[in-house]
């Protein structure tokens, strides 16, 4: 697990949920070099963000080292409720994952 | 002298090597379960098109006005562009962002499930300034619209 938490906010206004995502990853294309020693920095960024609530999946995101440091999510959806779970992990292409569960306000 | 040149070839070697079985190691390491939905493929190509078609499995795509971009037209950070997709058409299956200047341009697909709006945003890096290209497919077929922003940092390498 992460030490940087994922914070998510969803909520719920005119029939949709917006959900806005951030998780702590360094995002490492692994084209960086490290400034002091000149040697490439090793690749560590998110591959796939899953998106669930109600044992359905909402979202899967597939992502490249190029996402931002500390990535960024929204996306928005109909269906769902005030008081609904959901529930967003992720998992890196070093295997590590964290995850998260969140109420719809 | 000449036993120190040696030694140092020696050593720039070892840590040429050393990178290299990281990296591998990396690679292997990925579990099974992320690497099969990760299409692999599409994301460590430079080819923009080939990307596109692999990703979406259709080939050949079509512009259209009814895809908007919400992008900066001038980004002072590269490395932190905020990008948001959304369109009005029906059906969207996967939205996916590419940079058209990046050393490998597809940044992100996102597969919307069942009664998720036509609606993706994220924040990306783009190296150099060029076209933020959006790509929809809804109903089978994929469409495609560009913006162009202009960086004033790159965030591409360091």
């Amino acid at each position: 697990m992460e030490k940087k938490p994922i914070k998510v906010k969803a909520k719920f206004k005119n029939d949709v949920v917006t959900v806005k995502a951030l998780m702590g990853h360094p995002m490492e294309t692994g084209n960086r070099k490290d400034k002091k020693t000149g040697k490439k920095i090793p690749a560590r960024f998110i591959q796939e963000v899953v998106c669930k609530s109600g044992g359905k999946t909402l979202m899967t995101a597939n992502w490249s080292g190029g996402v931002s440091k500390d990535p960024y999510l929204m996306f928005k959806y109909k269906g769902g409720k005030k008081g609904d779970m959901l529930e967003l992990s992720w998992v890196d292409n070093t295997g590590k994952s964290a995850k998260t569960e969140v109420k719809v306000a | 002298m000449n036993f120190d040149m040696k030694r140092r070839i020696l050593l720039k070697g070892a840590l040429a090597s050393g990178t290299l079985g990281i990296a591998l190691g990396a690679g292997l390491l990925t579990p099974k379960a992320a690497m099969a939905a990760w299409p692999k493929a599409a994301f460590e190509t430079k080819d923009i098109d080939g990307s596109i078609s692999t990703l979406m499995g259709v080939s050949g795509s079509e512009e259209s006005d009814k895809i908007k971009i919400k992008a900066p037209d001038i980004a002072e950070n590269g490395a932190v562009v905020p990008v948001t997709v959304s369109t009005d058409m029906a059906g969207v299956e996967t939205i996916a962002i590419l940079a058209e200047k990046n050393p490998l341009p597809l940044i992100a697909s996102f597969d919307l499930g069942e009664g998720v709006l036509g609606t993706a945003g994220t924040r990306m890096k783009m190296g150099t300034s060029g076209d933020v290209i959006a790509v929809v497919k809804a109903g089978g077929k994929v469409y495609t619209a560009r913006k162009n922003v202009k960086v004033t940092i790159g965030g591409c390498g360091g």
